[in-house]
This record gives structure tokens, C-alpha cells and sequence, in this order.
């Protein structure tokens, strides 16, 4: 080193020298020393205290016993316990009178968002607003097949739609059309029951159709189509269409029928959460 | 290569500083300014402010749990945050205008680093005696029963003062009469336990033994200030030019005419940082100012004008060299740099002033549920859903009314109630989805959007306030 300059306690600089300004070499403060030894120390401890080190099968598991799924497991068994209470609270309340308790209406609506997100937006989708070409239904207007009060809602939820896991299952089955009636007579009814919601495009048709549709259809649809939510009939006269209002879907779901499904829950979800799901539901927008 | 035999160890030990009782005018300023700022910071948690039942009564409450930050009559929401960033743009600010202005006069009065510090060495003193006493302890080898007492004593007093510090900490994020109940029967949250732990570490830590340790090495700020000053930025600087050459001194011949300086080292023996100020500027000076009531005092008593360490700027070396007057402290204050600073930090505070008081007590957000963007109802009408948060910052409940304007077909219909009121509980917010319908045929229903406004009132206090969003219709698809 060329530069031998000294300050006045002795040290040189660097060597560095960038346009002019050199750098003392002063020394470090000895406890910075001490502080990087310390973190060194820290890091080995650590890694002995927690789980770190790869091994063939697993890693190290440390001497605290850490785990991430074992915090995982206490704190979904602290919420569990915190909700404990005001499940149970929810669990045997009367669904009607819930609305009054702002409190726990408050809790099933939360609880049962999460629920319907997890257990129900396969099908209905994360917005309730159901799969009209799959024929989900939309959970939001205010047309219910199996009725939309709370409890009628909540029974639907707990038992399902044709299944054969629950003999409580809401159970309807229109037949299929093609084998009884002829094409002709099919495309009658289907203008004939377009023209219940004023959609109709074949007047002659209609007329036609009004004798096929009171011979087969009125049963279970009524007279004037407004459908029966005791046998899961639909509403035939309003402007909401499960699979889809126009002719060529109305004439396919009158030759073949449809056989929409959904599983009970029964099993799968506690009571309270049977119930939030159903408030929750409820409390869309459609709710009766 | 350097020569080995005269290479100086890569590491060196800390210089112990014993600085010595010394009393004057800014000694006696940093004396108010720690009992002020100190006793702010431990009473404040204290004051107890009326807000209604059920709401905290602390005057100043950092309320996480609650997201709520009580000030006195001010109350932020978490939404309101840009109060704390204004704060924070202000204190960066002041912290610019204060160092152009008067040098690092933050860290020689006002940085807790220096207030505390300066507690500890006064109560260093007041148990172990002044300096001469001190050093005495100090190269005392081995122990007796005499410094192994006044170690303790002072140990045990400085862990007091650290524990208060960080026991005043916590009671700024709790109910502090209810937390130091709690703290005392061991049953407060480990969270204060720990807060506490490690702010009575630190400052035992960083007051009694790290001291300007911290400043040389852990602070930013001394570096940063570098930037900041320039030749007309108060400091604090020794008088060479009359001071030298000192008494003493070996290279000043018998006889020759001597400056003020008579080398008694009462401004090195008082310093905290433990330098020579005569040495001109330093990293190390935190601008405490000691130094200049130390020298007062000698010229005092030898007689000589006072101010031989000085308030004073780069500039007025040349000026005073030059044989003119010194310029006064305003003169250097009182510059471009400084207005422009102080000028800049009065928008941002009257800003802040002045949306505070805009501030309405009905606020509302609206968030339009796009998922679906509208739904078909039985009877061929529309309907759009939004979440609408109310937010009522009243401190008692109210009834707030909503309504929409717009297209005349729109129908409002709140959720799980038949009117178009809702209650709002005190201090809090309330998620109400409302449902805007439209008939089947109506414009807004058959367009693609249309515009829709939202107004909230607070019933019987006459707050209004609105908020634009859209209705989707049937065009959309």
C-alpha cells in the first residue's frame, strides 16, 4: 500500500480512493463483534429448537416439538371452542325468530357464507346465482322450486334434491314426454306453455296446445302453470327459466325430462351450520 | 502492506465516557425539555376523556383491537389513515426544518435516545458521584462491598426507569387503569408482558451502557443530516480563531501572545459523546450544546467575553476571521431554504386541520355486488345488489335513511327490514346489502347501465352525504 497515512490514533485508510475521498480503515466497535458471534449462536440454537435440518424422510423435528399443522390444529380447535356457545345458541333456536337476535343473525350470516363457499359454490357458484345451462338453480331471485322460507330452505339443505342417500330427499319426477306424446303434440305444449309468460310465437300452435298441457301438465303445474312448490313443480308462468325458456330447450326438457340432483348434508354439515347456511341463503335476496 | 508491528487491532473496545455536571442556560433548557417530553410520555395514557358508555375513556388510545385511534376530541377510522400518513410526512418535514434551521438540534434535546440518556447519567451521578468520583470507581480494580453497592443501586435504578418506560408503552394500546391492574396480578396478556420485557431491555441497554454507541453506529441520522446542512445551519463550533493558541499548548514560545483558550478541557469533560469540539465539526456532536455552558462558565470566571464555544455557521468563521461582527442566531435562521421548509409543513398541516373538520359523521361506502351483475326476478323485473357500509363516528346510535335518485322506476329495499332506515349502533360500522329494483320494461331494466346515486341521511342530525354507482339492466347481456 502505497498510501501510508495515519490519522491520529493510528489507523491507515483503506487504499480505496474514489475522486479524491479516501477511507479511514478505523476499526469496528468490538461489541458489533460480539452481536455477529451472538446471531451465529442464535442461528445454531434455532435451528436446534425448531424443526430445520433435511434429513432422507423428513426434517429435524426440533426440541420445542414445533409444528405448523399442529398451530393449524389448535387454533381451528380455539375457534371451534371460542364459536362453541353461539353454535349451540344457533343450533336449537326457532329459525323464525333468529331475525330478532341481530347478534346471531350476524354469526349465521358469516358462518354460513364460508359454508356455502366450501360445501354449495360447485354448483350454485360463489355468487348463488346458479348454472342455468346445467340447470343449478339461481339461489338469489325470488323463484323457489321447494318453497324459500328458512325452514323450508334449511329442510332442502339438510335432506337434498333426488338422491337415494336419504329417504327424507325432496323427491319429483316429471316423466319423459317423448313416449307418451308425439312430436306435434310437443311443440303444441311447449308454445302453449311459452305463452304463459307471454313468449309465445305460434298462435295456432298455443290453441293446440292448451288441451295437451290440461291433460298432462295441469297436475302437477296447475291450470294456469304457476307450479306447486309441495311436489318441486315449477312456475311455469314467470320469467325465470331453470334450464332455459326457449323452444328448443323447453322441447327437450319435455321429451326427456330432467332429473336435476343435490346431496343431502345432513352428515356432512353439524346442525348450526345447517342452519347458518340456510339464514344465509335466506338472506340473499329471494328469502320468503 | 503496512507494516505489522504497527497494524491496529481490527476491533476496539468502547471508550467509557464520564461526563461531568456542568450548569448553564441550555443545560438548563435540556433539563424542561426532559421533564416536559418525559412527563408527557408517562402521564398521557393516564388522562381519562368522557366519550359516552361503552366507549373507551382514554384520551389517547391506540385501539387495535377496536381499529379505532382515540386522540382527545379526534377519532380516527382505519380508513382515515392518511391522518397518520400527514402526521408522518409532517414529522419527516419538521425533522428537515428543524436541521436546516438549527443543525442537529433534534438529536442534542429531543431524540429519547439523549432524553433518556441524559436521565440515566443524572441518576449515574447522583449515585456514584460526579466524574473524578466516577473514573475513580471505574479504575478501581476488583470489587468491595462499597462499588458492588453503588452498581446495584444504579442497575436497579435504571431497570426502574426502564420498566416504567416500557410499562408506559403499553398503556398507550389499552385501557391503562385496567392494564396495570392486570400487569399486577399477573393476568395481562403475554403480548404486554413481552412489550415490556424487551422495551426495559432496550432502554437499560441502550441508556446505560450503549449510549452514543447508538448514534455513532445504529442511527441513520446523523448521516442523513449531512445532507441536509449547509454553511448557514446553526452548530455548535469553537472560536479557533480566538481561542488558539490554547495555554499549554509546547508549540507557542514563551511570551507570544495567547489565545482565550486556557486548555482547562471543561468542554471535553463534559461532552456525552466524549469528543473535543475544538477539533472542529464531528460525526460524533449531537449539538447538546454542554460544551458551551461549560466554556461560559471558565470565561466567566477568568474573565474573558463569553462564547468562545458557540451557536454559530460555517459562514461566520470567514465573516469573524475577516474582523467583522458576528451575524445574530435569525439572520441564519431566517433563510430560502428554511421558509421553504417551514412553509411546506404548514400546507401539509392545515391540509390535515382542514379535513378534519370536513369530516361528516354520516359516511357510506357503496360496493356493487357484480356476482351476477343483476338477477331476474319472477315477475320480469331487475334488481341490483350493492353492500353498502354505514359508518356512523357518533357516539351514540342513529338511524340512517337510504334512498337512491336517478332513473323514477328505481325501488329500494334494505335487507331483512321493511323501511328504508336502518340503526346504526354507536362507533361502528353496519353492513347492509340493499337491493335496487327495476320494472320490467323500464329503462334502467332494459338498458345495458344506467346511473344511479345513493344518499344516506342520519335521521334527526341532518348529515347527508352520497355516493355514484351503476345499475346493470338486461342490455348487458
Amino acid at each position: 500500500m502505497s498510501n501510508q497515512k495515519k490519522n491520529e490514533d493510528g489507523y491507515g485508510t483503506t487504499g480505496h480512493e474514489w475522486d479524491g475521498i479516501e477511507e479511514w480503515n478505523n476499526p469496528l466497535p468490538r461489541w458489533w463483534l460480539w452481536t455477529f458471534y451472538l446471531t451465529i449462536i442464535w442461528g445454531v440454537g434455532y435451528t436446534i429448537a425448531y424443526p430445520a435440518w433435511p434429513l432422507i424422510s423428513q426434517a429435524t423435528g426440533g426440541l420445542l416439538g414445533y409444528s405448523t399443522r399442529a398451530e393449524l390444529a389448535e387454533d381451528l380447535e380455539a375457534a371451534r371452542l371460542a364459536n362453541a356457545g353461539i353454535d349451540e345458541r344457533l343450533a336449537t333456536v326457532d329459525l323464525a325468530a333468529v331475525s330478532d337476535d341481530a347478534e346471531l343473525l350476524q354469526y349465521a350470516n358469516s358462518m354460513g357464507a364460508s359454508v356455502f363457499r366450501t360445501y354449495c359454490s360447485q354448483c350454485h357458484g360463489s355468487g348463488a346465482a346458479g348454472v342455468q345451462a346445467a340447470g343449478y338453480p339461481n339461489l338469489l331471485d325470488d323463484a323457489w322450486l321447494w318453497g324459500g322460507t328458512v325452514d323450508e330452505i334449511q329442510y332442502t339443505v339438510r335432506h337434498g334434491i333426488r338422491n337415494e342417500d336419504d329417504p327424507d330427499a325432496r323427491w319429483s319426477e316429471m316423466p319423459a314426454f317423448g313416449e307418451i306424446l308425439t312430436e306435434e303434440e310437443i311443440a303444441q305444449t311447449v308454445n302453449y306453455v311459452m305463452s304463459l309468460s307471454g313468449n309465445a310465437t305460434d298462435p295456432a300452435l298455443v290453441e293446440a296446445g292448451e288441451t295437451v298441457y290440461l291433460d298432462n301438465c295441469a297436475a302437477c303445474h296447475g291450470d294456469e302453470g304457476l307450479g306447486d312448490i309441495y311436489q318441486g313443480a315449477p312456475n311455469l308462468a314467470d320469467a325465470i327459466w331453470l334450464y332455459g325458456g326457449d323452444v328448443e330447450t323447453l322441447t327437450e326438457t319435455v321429451t326427456y325430462s330432467r332429473f336435476g340432483v343435490m346431496p343431502p348434508w345432513s352428515e356432512r354439515l353439524s346442525e348450526a351450520e345447517i342452519r347458518g347456511v340456510a339464514l344465509y341463503v335466506h338472506g340473499l335476496g329471494g328469502g320468503e | 502492506m503496512s507494516d505489522q508491528s504497527t497494524t491496529p487491532s481490527l476491533y476496539a473496545a468502547r471508550e467509557p465516557i464520564f461526563p461531568r455536571r456542568v450548569s448553564g442556560k441550555f443545560r438548563s433548557l435540556k433539563w424542561v425539555i426532559l421533564f416536559v417530553t418525559l412527563g408527557i410520555y408517562y402521564a398521557l395514557p393516564w388522562i381519562r376523556w368522557d366519550r359516552g358508555p361503552g366507549i373507551p375513556d382514554q384520551a389517547v388510545l391506540l385501539d387495535l383491537a377496536g381499529r379505532r385511534f382515540y386522540f382527545f376530541w379526534i377519532e380516527i377510522w382505519p380508513h382515515e389513515f392518511y391522518f397518520v400518513a400527514g402526521l408522518l410526512v409532517m414529522a419527516g418535514l419538521g425533522l428537515f426544518l428543524f436541521t436546516s434551521a438549527l443543525g442537529r438540534v433534534w438529536c442534542g434535546y429531543a431524540c429519547p435516545q439523549t432524553v433518556w440518556t441524559d436521565l440515566y447519567i443524572a441518576v449515574e451521578r447522583w449515585v456514584e458521584g460526579d466524574r473524578n468520583a466516577r473514573l475513580r470507581l471505574h479504575r478501581q480494580k476488583g470489587w468491595d462491598l462499597r462499588k458492588a453497592r453503588l452498581r446495584i443501586t444504579k442497575w436497579t435504578l435504571w431497570l426502574l426507569i426502564g420498566l416504567a418506560t416500557g410499562g408506559a408503552w403499553v398503556f398507550y394500546f389499552a385501557d391503562a387503569p385496567t392494564l396495570f391492574r392486570d400487569l399486577i396480578t399477573l393476568q395481562a396478556h403475554p403480548v404486554a408482558y413481552t412489550t415490556m420485557a424487551i422495551l426495559t431491555g432496550t432502554t437499560f441497554l441502550f441508556g446505560g451502557f450503549a449510549r452514543e454507541q447508538i448514534c455513532n453506529y445504529a442511527c441513520p441520522w446523523p448521516r442523513i443530516q449531512a445532507a441536509m446542512m449547509d454553511e448557514h445551519t446553526l452548530t455548535v463550533a469553537y472560536r479557533s480563531w480566538r481561542g488558539e493558541p490554547r495555554k499549554h499548548s509546547e508549540e507557542v514560545d514563551e511570551g507570544a501572545e495567547m489565545g482565550d483558550c486556557i486548555d482547562c478541557m471543561a468542554c471535553v469533560n463534559v461532552c456525552p459523546a466524549g469528543i473535543d469540539i475544538r477539533d472542529g465539526q464531528q460525526l460524533e456532536c449531537i449539538t447538546c450544546a454542554l460544551c458551551i455552558d461549560a466554556c461560559d462558565d471558565v470565561m466567566e470566571k477568568i474573565g474573558k467575553p463569553r462564547g468562545l464555544i458557540d451557536y454559530m455557521a460555517l459562514t461566520d468563521e470567514d465573516a469573524e476571521r475577516a474582523g467583522n461582527p458576528p451575524r445574530s442566531v435569525w439572520s441564519h435562521v431566517f433563510r430560502p431554504r428554511v421558509i421553504l421548509y417551514t412553509a411546506l409543513w404548514s400546507v401539509v398541516g392545515l391540509a390535515l386541520v382542514f379535513a378534519l373538520f370536513i369530516r361528516s359523521d354520516v359516511e357510506f361506502t357503496v360496493a356493487p355486488v357484480r356476482n351476477p351483475t343483476f338477477v331476474t326476478l319472477s315477475d320480469g323485473s331487475i334488481r341490483n345488489t350493492y353492500d353498502i357500509r354505514l359508518r356512523n363516528k357518533d357516539f351514540e346510535g342513529r338511524t340512517m335513511r337510504v334512498t337512491v335518485h336517478g332513473d323514477p322506476s328505481y325501488r329500494v329495499q334494505l335487507e331483512g327490514s321493511a323501511y328504508e332506515s336502518v340503526a346504526v349502533p354507536p362507533n361502528s360500522t353496519l353492513l347492509q346489502r340493499v337491493y335496487v329494483v327495476a320494472p320490467r320494461g323500464s329503462g334502467p331494466a332494459e338498458a345495458d347501465t344506467t346511473s344511479l346515486r345513493f344518499w344516506v341521511e342520519g335521521l334527526g342530525g341532518g348529515d347527508r352525504s352520497y355516493h355514484d354507482t351503476t345499475f346493470n339492466g338486461r342490455g348487458a347481456q
